[in-house]
Parts: C-alpha cells; sequence; structure tokens
C-alpha cells in the first residue's frame, strides 16, 4: 500500500522519476509507452461496453442491467489506473536497470473476461431474459 | 544524429519505425476514446435531454478533448526528432484520469 502510494506520487512528478538511474534507449520507453497506450484502449474499451450493456440490453432486468454496466465501468477505471502505474513502475525499472515489474493484473482480467463470457454464453443457451 | 533536428532524415529513421508505432497507437487510442465518447453522448441524451444528462454529455467531451489534446502533443513532439523524448508522467496520469472521469460519468449516467 506503502509503495502504491509512493508510486502515486511519481504519476505526477516527472522530474523525480527521472533523477532516478540512466535515460534507457528511447526506443523501450516508445515500447512501454505503447503498452500503456494498449491497457488504456482496453479501459475504453471496457467504458464503451459499459455504455453499451446500459443503452442496447433494455429487455434485461434493471438490477442485471445496471449490474453488469456498473462492474464493466469499474473495470475500466481499475485498467486505467494500473495502465498508468504500471507504466511508472516499468520507467523507474529500466532507468534503475532493475527487471521489469511482474503483475498478476493481466491473469486477473482474462480470468474475469472468460467468466462473463461463459455467462453471456449460458445467458444466451437459457435464454434468460429476466 | 544530432537529436535537435526538426525534421528526421531517411537515413536517420530507425529501422523498426517504433516512433511511427507509437503514434499509430495514440490514434488507435484516439479512436476507442471516440467510440466511449459517443457511446456516451448517446446515453445522456437518449430519451430526451435533461439538465443533468446535458452536463453529462458536456462534460463527456470535455474528457474527450482532453485526451485529444494529449495525443496531438505527444504526436506532435514524436514527429519533430529522430530518437524522440520519453512520455512525461504528467500527461499519462492525464490520459489516464481522463479514462476515469469518463467511466465514472457513465456510473453517474446508469445509475
Amino acid at each position: 500500500m506503502i509503495e502504491f502510494v509512493r508510486n502515486v506520487r511519481l504519476w505526477f512528478a516527472p522530474a523525480e522519476i527521472r533523477q532516478d538511474g540512466r535515460t534507457p534507449d528511447y526506443r523501450f520507453s516508445l515500447a512501454n509507452e505503447r503498452t500503456f497506450l494498449a491497457w488504456l484502449r482496453t479501459a475504453l474499451a471496457l467504458i464503451g461496453g459499459g455504455f453499451a450493456v446500459d443503452q442496447f440490453l433494455p429487455d434485461l432486468r434493471w438490477g442485471w442491467r445496471v449490474g453488469l454496466a456498473l462492474a464493466l465501468l469499474a473495470a475500466g477505471v481499475l485498467c486505467s489506473l494500473r495502465a498508468v502505474n504500471h507504466w511508472v513502475r516499468c520507467e523507474r525499472a529500466m532507468r534503475r536497470g532493475e527487471d521489469l515489474p511482474v503483475s498478476r493484473f493481466p491473469a486477473v482480467l482474462s480470468l474475469v473476461v472468460a467468466v462473463v463470457a461463459l455467462a453471456m454464453v449460458l445467458v444466451v443457451l437459457v435464454g434468460w431474459e429476466g | 544524429m544530432s537529436p535537435q533536428e526538426r525534421v528526421p532524415r531517411d537515413s536517420d529513421r530507425d529501422p523498426g519505425l517504433q516512433p511511427e508505432r507509437t503514434r499509430l497507437a495514440w490514434r488507435r487510442t484516439t479512436l476507442s476514446a471516440t467510440v466511449a465518447a459517443v457511446l456516451a453522448v448517446r446515453a445522456a441524451l437518449h430519451g430526451g435531454a435533461s439538465a443533468p444528462g446535458i452536463v453529462a454529455c458536456a462534460l463527456c467531451c470535455a474528457l474527450w478533448l482532453g485526451l485529444l489534446t494529449v495525443a496531438h502533443r505527444r504526436i506532435r513532439t514524436l514527429a519533430a526528432r529522430a530518437s524522440p523524448t520519453p512520455f512525461p508522467p504528467r500527461h499519462a496520469t492525464a490520459a489516464a484520469l481522463c479514462t476515469v472521469a469518463m467511466a465514472v460519468c457513465g456510473a453517474a449516467l446508469v445509475l
């Protein structure tokens, strides 16, 4: 938790990160930036999915519709916050010449997506309309 | 290969085309943001325009413009030099916070 708070300070302090270690090859920084952008797109897709569930499934029961939409929106929030946090950690690790940070987040997100997809398959097969 | 050079020559160009790939990644991100913003505007104005709906709509458009500004500035930096400067953390945070705020707007609209 304290580590996370320290990282949050780094989000806003470009000078602090630049004092650490040496500037890596710009190509590594750009690759890190593209990974960050890919996670940001994932977050935007989850948020778009939340809006889509709310609008294009009007026959679903209110609780299910709002619950699913809020879950997707919350996943989008987590994903974008994690994107910037992981980007900062990678950037710092590259400057210090350390190993890149490992993360459980991709596994967790893919499990969540798999569970949601299975639930959707069940909903379609059983034909629940709420 | 001086870093101050404004227009990169062909010989300076990275054979992996990293700046170009990064520029296209920014473009894809703005495209995703546009889709999310259009869905948000539809959610806000669907079924008649109410005062909270219009406020949420304007907020989502402003956030979309914020993300577009970050992308535009970064793309200009990428194009200006043969070896671009690293991405400032403040801009990364701004881009992520625009996304978060859009999700919060969405949650307010859904409820």
